[in-house]
């Protein structure tokens, strides 16, 4: 006995429904990526893939871990601010390995290296130390008179 | 086929409380291998910015040097970049503004009588409003928990709208990827405890990182204490790289 006449055939368009959804279900979970919506309309595990990007400059605080002498020495002088690998470059490898030794850091280039903020230049700041270095020296090695660590000569 | 009423709700009612089912079920076999980042970094108290004093900054382009060399950055292409501003008059003049290679090798001395000059270091501004991330059209850009605008390089098609959209031009096609990159406020560094590279490495400290959610920060002296300027606030980015001392005329 049938509730009314067209029992039939909505049951197979509902039917054909619920398969539509089901099959949308389904191919959503395939077709978006996994912890899509994690934190927010992007790949939550994307965070943790940026964060896995190694790292090339080691930071002030390891340097001075093992060079507290240096430390010491550049936070009693003007340039107590310059961060150690701004001169010696990307150490990283250095501080990380188990031989240190193995990886030691080149010895800066002084002249190119203090000329790279101390050349005069109109657009820098006009109470930052800066000279013309063939006036200042006459071509002399900036480290004959300057200590990197401690600038001011004879401190 | 010839189904009677019974059957057909039966099969309907097992097929409705079913499909939920098997999603969840699919969505469980799947959550095991969803990381949750179970480590000391906590997201949801940090809120990264950073802040730029125009007066320290000398223009030695040590930033730009560190920041190609932590992030591999492709050469001719520049996350961070410093601008050297000579400014004539304020009349109808158009301050003159260059960048060579990005400032990574500093500039030729510029002097011009008369003329104010000045640098400004440039870099992803962090917006917390991003027009970036609003135009993605994937969801391969977007503003973390922690307020750093990264790129799922892996899901970014190369459609370049986010390139456009940026109104501080941070964003550029990596050659060999062709995706978009950007400065990523040295993520992979600041969610170790350390600082980015280019602050690291700034010898005046013209640049300094900053958490707005720790109250011991620094950045909020810094902000109470000085005159400071977002650029183009006009456009309601909420750019979060402040810049103390910074003139009118940088766009």
């Amino acid at each position: 006995m049938r509730w009314f006449r067209d029992a039939g055939h909505l049951g197979r368009v509902a039917l054909l429904l619920l398969l539509g959804v089901g099959l949308f279900v389904v191919a959503r979970h395939f077709a978006v990526p996994r912890g899509f919506g994690q934190y927010g309309h992007y790949r939550g595990p994307v965070l943790k893939e940026i964060r896995a990007h190694p790292v090339s400059y080691a930071g002030r605080e390891v340097c001075e871990g093992c060079h507290s002498d240096v430390a010491e020495k550049l936070a009693g002088g003007r340039h107590k601010t310059v961060g150690c690998e701004s001169c010696h470059g990307a150490q990283a490898a250095h501080a990380n390995s188990d031989d240190p030794g193995a990886h030691k850091p080149p010895l800066p280039n002084a002249l190119a290296l203090c000329a790279r903020c101390h050349q005069q230049n109109h657009s820098k700041p006009k109470n930052f130390p800066q000279v013309d270095a063939m006036e200042h020296s006459g071509g002399e090695k900036c480290t004959s008179c300057h200590n990197p660590h401690q600038p001011k000569p004879g401190a | 086929m010839s189904l009677t009423r019974r059957e057909l709700i039966e099969k309907a009612t097992k097929f409705i409380l079913l499909t939920p089912a098997a999603a969840a079920a699919l969505e469980a076999l799947d959550s095991g291998s969803i990381d949750t980042m179970p480590d000391k970094y906590k997201q949801a108290e940090h809120w990264w910015a950073m802040t730029i004093d125009v007066e320290k900054c000398i223009g030695c382009g040590a930033c730009v040097q560190a920041c190609a060399k932590e992030n591999q950055v492709p050469d001719g292409h520049y996350r961070t970049w410093v601008e050297r501003y000579v400014i004539d008059g304020y009349g109808d003049e158009q301050p003159e503004v260059d960048s060579p290679d990005g400032g990574m090798h500093g500039f030729p001395d510029k002097n011009r009588p008369g003329a104010k000059t000045f640098f400004v270091p440039k870099l992803c501004n962090h917006c917390a409003t991003s027009p970036c991330v609003q135009v993605c059209p994937v969801g391969a850009t977007f503003e973390s928990p922690d307020g750093v605008v990264l790129v799922d390089e892996s899901y970014c098609l190369g459609c370049r709208y986010c390139v456009q959209a940026c109104p501080y031009g941070c964003r550029y096609i990596h050659p060999e990827k062709q995706t978009v990159d950007k400065c990523t406020l040295c993520y992979h560094r600041i969610t170790k405890g350390l600082t980015t590279a280019c602050c690291e490495v700034c010898p005046t400290q013209a640049r300094v990182l900053a958490d707005l959610k720790n109250p011991n920060d620094p950045v909020h002296e810094f902000l109470r204490n000085n005159a400071v300027q977002v650029l183009k606030p006009h456009m309601a980015t909420h750019s979060k790289v402040y810049y103390r001392n910074l003139d009118g005329a940088v766009r």
